[in-house]
């Protein structure tokens, strides 16, 4: 059960993502962009930050980073892959999930708690999760409102890869309310809320967590149990 | 005494009268200088001392003042004179942090100015060998009807957000207040809090001659060269024509620099480091210098630049942000090298450590600068201001105002209306609170509170000053800011443990002006000593005059508290219908220098609220003492706008509550003989409004006599469902939740969705 956490110059979630994941059970450790391999890892994680600045677009350098390519390789072999905030947008930048995300509709950072809603309880990151489950995340970016082409979106809803929803209020003005979506396989997962921030009692929220007992679950399950 | 020598380059201006005064030295200052060199100086060496001499790095009026602060105690770690100041908690944790201004930058340049704000505080955190984990800030602005204000307070914001959000150190609190003396000169406050391993703590003190100077980090280009000294002179008209010695942010660069200074420092491979802040090169090496009683030797050439042909004049006085100063052991100089580069920032070895206690700096070789060190750094003359105050202060502290008293629910939706007062959530919505995965009490609580990670320990940190006390009673107002930051902290259950401050002042050379900083900082003194919270440091800010005048007197105190279990945090709102509502304290109706004569009546007069430091120390112990037995479900200070805007603001709830609840409150007993407006609207100190079941409250009401605390129920919460009710002696207000937490969550939007294009260009 081994995770890597990816960490770009300007990654500043990694240490709570390892934390997070490591609370779950896991096997959590950094793999720094200039890597070509990910240590045989069975899930990775690109956590949230301002890798290489977000100089030009947020994500657009980091594509390019050699451990990008280690990646992409290991999620064509199925395995799981989640960028949460800053990540989300390396893999929509990076060209394995679909979309890109935008100024918020606000012009602001927004920094505040959201609700969110589980529409699809199939990837390796929402199997813990009851289908239509509402719960309370962090959100804390600049650029989150989701957007793609109309077609995308009628794809992204009729294969109900929307992930996850915000309810009641769109805090960036993100089309259909999207607030994660995922690959057709369903194996790589992009969110803008912060799951490593709503995982532990003494700060309030909880329900993040179920994200990382869910890539567990699900490796142990594949593999046989814990290595 | 050791004969000086240096070379006067080509092409450098001879030094005359004018070019000494456009340094900002004083004649008397000009012959020390002579006296020490026994020469005159290079115009190097005019740069040299102009830059260590302004006010902002030598606290030449302040210093003789500064002497009353208790700075000792059994935990103080480092007191003052450092990068930061550090402070021992348990199980071998330690705590660094500090508070500086920025405020001149911010008046010509918002967004930059505000950010490199920030960036200076994390550095001078992070110099400590302590890794950031909060921050804070205390911001002052002109009112938001005036264009102007509200361009340079939207751009502070975002200037402030965009840096600590990329560093990623969650914003956890501050203040944000506004008032017609800052239209000129808004205040610029950031606060930095970090944790250390006591044993893991390091100073920023040269020593071991041939120790190699390494330049890491940044280039130096020419911004900001002579930002001390521009910090060292009233704004004027002409200010703005200063932009460009405002420097630039590179907070991607910073955060580099942050993780690799730790791994430095880590490493054991150095033995000082400093930021290259105020006054650049030039401060950061002869302070660690000084520190170490050593001679250091630099070469200008040698510096990594920007651009070509600088000068050592202009290398020396660079004020570049996002970059730092390393001295290195002489056999470790290739492995400081490495863990610069992995993180991707240049090192540079400049110079190193010698034994003749000179401060000699070469360029390509040639001497331009050489001064004894110790002298540079300790004969800047000490001046002694007059301090007289200005007779009208005494005649507004006899004034009462000459409106009449609104009806009281008109008031208090005035007084929630009053961006002073209401919710910052515009503000603090544009910053990153909750990266770390760490924050308890994230902001728009009494206090914010982070956990050290893998412990149960919280920090809990609060910014305080009401600068309308401090300019109509300089002592009282002093007291008074330090009372509340306790106050505040002890309200989230935490122990007050010692205080950093931001000394923001108009120009020591007015008598007026000095008093009042000479009164204050006595206030302070008396109320860290009785509140047994020592002073580790912090800055001074004078000169924040503009055209119109000098600024109300503002020394903010940046307040630091320890919560041995964060399971027992306290927050400010009432949780639960049926609570029993406690008052605090003594309720004595002390309307002088009050919030609801400012705004309500439109009359800044009076006398301030007396702290009594007894009563406070008490409120504070019992606060302690009942958060430590999870007695409470809430507590709050009460402080402006009196008991009514207290018991308004708990109703209204948490930033984030879907829906506020509501009070029935009865407060005739308390009342007494006096006014509607005195029992609700007075700012008596030392009080705090706590909620708790009816079996915790009656405890706490029997631990209150054990405390010598006056206490009282004075209601129940939640009751009637939506309602905001407070029987009075002769009448009963009744106010609808909704319209309280609609007042006062629109009050800042409502003025900046007005705001005109200009205001949000940066």
């Amino acid at each position: 059960m081994r995770v890597a956490v990816v960490r770009f110059p300007g990654s500043n979630c990694d240490a709570d993502t390892v934390r997070a994941a490591r609370q779950a059970g896991a096997d959590a450790f950094y793999v720094w962009h200039r890597e070509t391999t990910l240590n045989g890892a069975d899930a990775v994680i690109v956590p949230g930050g301002f890798a290489y600045g977000d100089h030009l677009r947020a994500g657009a350098i980091a594509r390019f980073s050699p451990v990008m390519a280690a990646v992409r390789k290991l999620a064509d072999a199925g395995a799981p892959v989640l960028g949460i905030c800053n990540g989300f947008q390396v893999l929509c930048e990076a060209g394995m999930l679909p979309g890109a995300l935008m100024r918020n509709a606000g012009q602001r950072f927004l920094s505040r708690p959201v609700t969110v809603r589980i529409e699809n309880t199939d990837t390796p990151f929402t199997t813990a999760y009851a289908n239509g489950a509402i719960f309370r995340m962090p959100v804390a970016h600049g650029e989150g409102r989701y957007v793609a082409s109309d077609a995308v979106i009628t794809d992204l809803e009729r294969e109900g890869r929307v992930v996850l929803r915000y309810v009641d209020d769109n805090p960036n003005g993100s089309v259909n309310e999207i607030a994660g979506v995922c690959n057709p396989a369903g194996n790589i997962v992009g969110m803008m809320p912060h799951p490593e921030r709503a995982a532990d009692p003494a700060l309030g929220e909880t329900e993040g967590a179920r994200v990382f007992e869910s890539v567990l679950a699900g490796i142990a399950h594949s593999s046989g149990g814990p290595q | 005494m050791t004969a000086t020598r240096a070379e006067v380059l080509p092409g450098e201006p001879a030094i005359t009268d004018d070019l000494v005064r456009e340094h900002g030295l004083r004649p008397q200052e000009y012959d020390t200088i002579k006296s020490i060199l026994q020469r005159e100086p290079t115009f190097t060496e005019l740069g040299i001392f102009s830059a260590l001499w302004s006010e902002h790095c030598s606290y030449k009026h302040s210093r003789s003042i500064l002497k009353l602060f208790p700075t000792e105690g059994p935990n103080v770690l480092q007191g003052p004179g450092e990068n930061a100041g550090v402070l021992r908690l348990t199980d071998g944790w330690a705590v660094a942090f500090k508070i500086e201004s920025h405020n001149h930058p911010t008046a010509v340049e918002p967004y930059q100015g505000a950010a490199t704000g920030v960036g200076g505080i994390l550095r001078d955190v992070f110099t400590m060998g302590a890794r950031p984990i909060a921050l804070l800030n205390s911001l002052r602005f002109g009112p938001l009807s005036d264009p102007h204000n509200r361009y340079l307070f939207a751009g502070a914001v975002r200037g402030i957000g965009d840096y600590g959000n990329c560093v990623g150190i969650p914003t956890v609190g501050g203040e944000v207040s506004f008032s017609p003396s800052y239209a000129g000169n808004p205040l610029i406050n950031a606060m930095c809090v970090g944790v250390v391993r006591e044993d893991e703590v390091i100073r920023a003190v040269a020593e071991g001659s041939g120790n190699v100077l390494l330049a890491v980090g940044a280039r130096t280009g020419r911004d900001g060269i002579h930002g001390a000294s521009f910090a060292s002179e009233a704004l004027t008209e002409e200010s703005q024509a200063r932009r460009p010695q405002v420097q630039v942010a590179d907070p991607f660069t910073e955060k580099l620099l942050l993780e690799a200074s730790l791994e430095l420092i880590a490493s054991g491979f150095i033995v000082a480091i400093q930021d290259m802040g105020a006054a650049g090169l030039t401060s950061s090496s002869a302070e660690m210098a000084a520190r170490g009683g050593v001679g250091i030797e630099i070469d200008t050439a040698r510096v990594p630049t920007r651009e070509p042909d600088m000068t050592p004049y202009e290398i020396l006085l660079s004020e570049s942000q996002e970059r730092m100063l390393v001295v290195a052991l002489r056999d470790h100089v290739a492995d400081v090298e490495a863990i610069m580069h992995k993180w991707e920032l240049e090192a540079v070895p400049i110079g190193q450590v010698t034994e003749d206690g000179m401060y000699r700096v070469r360029h390509a070789g040639v001497i331009v600068a050489e001064i004894p060190g110790r002298q540079l750094i300790e004969e800047c003359p000490v001046y002694h201001p007059e301090a007289t105050e200005d007779p009208l202060r005494a005649t507004l502290r006899g004034q009462t105002p000459e409106q009449r008293d609104p009806p009281p629910e008109t008031a208090l939706l005035t007084l929630l209306d009053e961006p002073s007062i209401a919710s910052k959530r515009w503000v603090f919505e544009q910053y990153d609170s909750t990266v770390q995965a760490s924050t308890v009490n994230g902001p728009g609580h009494d206090a914010g509170v982070v956990r050290i990670p893998g412990t149960s320990i919280g920090i809990a940190v609060a910014t305080d000053c009401t600068s309308r006390y401090v300019a109509l009673d300089p002592y009282e107002g002093g007291k008074a800011a330090v009372a509340e930051a306790a106050r505040n902290v002890a309200c989230v259950g935490a122990r007050p443990i010692g205080i950093t401050n931001c000394l923001n002042f108009g120009s020591p050379e007015k008598a007026d002006v000095f008093f009042q900083f000479r009164e204050a900082c006595r206030g302070i003194a008396e109320a860290c000593s009785a509140l047994g919270t020592p002073v580790t440091g912090g800055n001074v800010s004078f000169y924040n005059e503009h055209p119109q005048g000098a600024i109300d007197p503002t020394p903010v105190i940046g307040m630091v508290g320890v919560l041995d279990d964060v399971a027992n945090v306290l927050r400010s709102s009432f949780t639960t219908p049926g609570d029993a509502i406690l008052l605090l304290g003594r309720t004595r109706g002390h309307l002088g220098a009050s919030a609801y004569w400012e705004y309500v009546l439109d009359a800044v007069v009076g006398s301030p609220p007396p702290v009594d430091l007894a009563d406070e120390k008490a409120l504070q112990s019992l606060l302690l003492h009942v958060a430590g037995r999870s007695l409470a479900h809430s507590c709050h200070d009460v402080s402006d706008g009196g008991l009514a805007v207290a018991l308004a603001e708990a109703c209204i709830g948490t930033p984030y509550q879907a829906t506020p609840i509501g009070a029935i409150v009865d407060i005739r007993e308390i009342q007494g003989n006096l006014t509607d407006a005195e029992v609700l609207f007075g700012e008596d100190q030392g009080r705090a409004i706590l909620s708790a079941s009816p079996a915790d409250a009656a405890i706490v009401l029997t631990e209150a006599r054990e405390f010598g605390v006056p206490a009282t129920q004075i209601g129940t919460v939640g009751g009637d469902g939506d309602i905001f009710q407070i029987q009075l002696a002769r009448r009963r207000i009744e106010v609808d939740t909704a319209v309280l937490h609609q007042t006062y969550f629109d009050a800042i939007p409502g003025r900046m969705d007005t705001m005109d294009p200009q205001a949000t260009d940066n």
